[in-house]
């Protein structure tokens, strides 16, 4: 005989051997007890643990943590190196921590919290060593910022979503002490022109930062969204550097250098550097470009013809979003969009405008206007300016999607090659 | 309460005044009002770092050498220990995890990224292979081993001869043919596409 031990105890009876060995989707995860004792994984389907009538059973009780709907099948997408974020199934401007993009160079290190330091050194008046509760005692700051990776694009096909083409960008709030404030402690010298942040996962993740952005509005962060960091985005310390590509934003954060120089490593050299024309190549692009997608209808959803809300979200690593206009006539014309408040310096931005598709055939689009008068570039416009040999890095142009009129939504790739 | 006033948060100290404020309106007292979080020159947190926790930590090695330790590398050596330690991964010329040696390829659309046609600084292969490499166990080599594999892979991409020594005073110096094709982030926001 198995005796089940899950939390749901009203409903165990309502569990029986069969149904939990028949072909239902899983819906949940229960702890089974063997004849022999042994305590063993069991997959229950979710029509069991639902009562015909909720408000004819009483439901499961107070928790020590809030779980997501069994409903709710909303995933980041794992590649060995990185994962991404599912930005056609999000709402509003916050990415739930559990759900934010994962790029890291050798896996995600287990780090003791309580045995973590941050040394600060160099070109210093007084080289100091931090604990994570050294660092909590401080002044904190907290923002809300987009984070992206620079690599954050993928094309070249119709059955991509928002998720594969755009998933390595996410937004939290992230609280921290200010890097200044570190930096009078630790009294920076007038001739620091640069520090190098290392991580210490096993890549021993390195990248020059210039001075001014420690001054400006760099953060060592040590928590997401009021909570602690997650593992994956560099628990129990990072740097914060918003507006700028993601690599530069160090997480496991252990020593920052103050030099007078860069230090040439190789994710500033061999990596993260773009080709532009005439053969040359480009460093040290630390500023995310505007950017905007539409995140509703996309691939693979469909729609049906009259009144859709065409949803998405626009972001600039160089300050607010001011305009994001939408073209439903593959890109003849162009309206605006409506702006959801709030609107925030290098943030992502929600936007949406309200539309009735007549059925046809057409292509829909969005483009985004920052503070600087930047306009997002066409595919074709990026490949003019910098040369048909584009890296990846840095790439964002508008994002554009094909209404079939059986309904079928399909991303319309750019081909250059 | 006035005697707290010098440290109180500011939340409090506005609480404090505020109601100060109201009863008698003194300008000075509205002054200090708009005053907030005066912080210190220094908190006082932290500990100061020792010589040898520094050195243990910066192992960092930068374009004029600064950081590299002593020893010496000699290409024959190098090459060896990359047949033994690197070549699973890498291959002598292009393994599953990318080549780390120029070639011409007629193949590929596009030449491969490597050290010999896109590495602007040869320190970098320095501090990246003590720091990161081999990928499964990473600063399990010596310093002199290092070096001997720099040379070789300087030597592999036909950057230095058979017969170069590379250590602290010369591996700055040899000049890296892709140096001069990098050029710094020139974007700057507004209209124009770069
Ligand atoms: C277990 C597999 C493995 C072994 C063994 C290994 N590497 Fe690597 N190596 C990698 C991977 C994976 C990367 C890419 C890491 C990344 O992109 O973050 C890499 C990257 C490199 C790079 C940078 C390449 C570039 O163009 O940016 C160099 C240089 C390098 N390895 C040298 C070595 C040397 C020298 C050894 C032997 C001591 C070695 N590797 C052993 C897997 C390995």
């Amino acid at each position: 005989m198995k005796k089940i031990r899950i939390q749901l105890e009203q409903l165990t009876n309502r569990i029986s051997r069969r149904t939990m060995l028949g072909g239902a989707a899983t819906a949940a995860v229960a702890l089974v007890q063997t004849a022999s004792g042994k305590t063993i994984q069991q997959g229950v389907s979710l029509n069991e643990l639902l009562p015909e009538d909720p408000t004819k059973q009483i439901g499961t009780l107070a928790g020590e943590v809030g779980t997501r709907s069994a409903f709710e099948k909303v995933v980041k997408k794992p590649s060995d190196i990185s994962s991404r974020s599912p930005l056609q199934d999000f709402y509003g401007i916050i990415t739930p921590s559990d759900l934010h993009f994962e790029r890291h160079h050798a896996g995600v290190p287990a780090i003791d919290p309580a045995k973590h330091e941050l040394l600060i050194h160099g070109l210093v008046d007084k080289p100091l060593v931090f604990t994570v509760a050294d660092l909590k005692r401080f002044p904190s700051v907290s923002r809300i910022a987009f984070l992206e990776c620079s690599g954050n694009f993928r094309g070249g096909k119709e059955t991509l979503s928002p998720q594969e083409i755009c998933g390595l960008t996410s937004q939290s709030e992230w609280t921290g002490v200010k890097l200044s404030t570190l930096f009078r402690e630790v009294g920076v010298k007038p001739n620091a022109s640069w520090f190098l942040a290392e991580g210490s996962d096993t890549a021993i993740m390195t990248r020059s930062v210039p001075v001014k952005k420690g001054w400006d509005d760099a953060i060592v962060a040590y928590a997401q969204n009021g909570e602690a960091l997650r593992p994956e985005q560099g628990y129990p310390v990072r740097l914060f550097l918003s507006g700028w590509e993601g690599n530069t934003s160090v997480k496991w954060l252990r020593r920052l250098e103050l030099s007078d120089q860069p230090f040439m490593t190789r994710e500033e050299t061999s990596k993260y550097t773009e080709p532009i024309k005439d053969g040359k190549y480009r460093q040290f692009s630390f500023d995310i470009d505007a950017r905007s997608i539409i995140t509703y209808p996309t691939y693979p959803k469909t729609v049906e013809k009259g009144w859709i809300e065409i949803r998405g979200l626009a972001w600039s690593g160089r300050g607010k979003v001011v305009r994001v206009e939408v073209s439903t006539d593959a890109g003849k014309s162009w309206q605006l969009a409506t702006l959801q408040d709030p609107i925030l310096d290098k943030a992502h931005t929600a936007f949406r405008y309200v539309w009735n598709w007549n059925g046809t055939e057409t292509e829909i689009m969005s483009r985004v206007t920052d503070e600087t008068g930047y306009v997002q570039p066409t595919f074709a416009q990026l490949a003019k300016a910098r040369g048909t040999d584009n890296g990846g890095y840095h790439f964002n142009p508008i994002t554009a999607w094909q209404l079939k009129p059986d309904g079928r939504v399909l991303h319309r790739p750019d081909n250059l090659r | 309460m006035n005697r707290y006033s010098f440290w109180v948060p500011s939340t409090l100290l506005f609480v404090a005044l505020a109601s100060h404020f109201q009863t008698n309106g003194e300008a000075d007292i509205a002054s200090s009002i708009a005053k907030v979080d005066t912080l210190p020159a220094r908190f006082g947190f932290g500990r100061p770092a020792t010589g040898a926790e520094i050195t243990r930590l910066d192992i960092d090695v930068r374009p004029d050498g600064k950081g590299l330790p002593p020893g010496q590398g000699q290409v024959a050596i190098g090459r060896q220990i990359f047949a033994t330690k690197c070549v699973a991964c890498h291959g002598t010329v292009g393994g599953p995890n990318g080549s780390l040696v120029t070639t011409t390829n007629p193949d590929r659309k596009r030449p491969e990224k490597t050290i010999g046609n896109y590495w602007p600084y040869a320190t970098t292969v320095f501090d990246y292979i003590r720091r990161a490499m081999p990928f499964s166990q990473p600063g399990s080599l010596t310093n002199d081993e290092v070096y001997h594999l720099t040379a070789y892979l300087l030597q592999a991409n036909g950057i230095i001869d058979e017969k170069t020594l590379i250590n602290a005073q010369t591996l700055p110096r040899v000049v890296m043919p892709a140096q001069k094709l990098f050029v710094p982030d020139d974007r700057k926001g507004g209209p124009e596409i770069k």
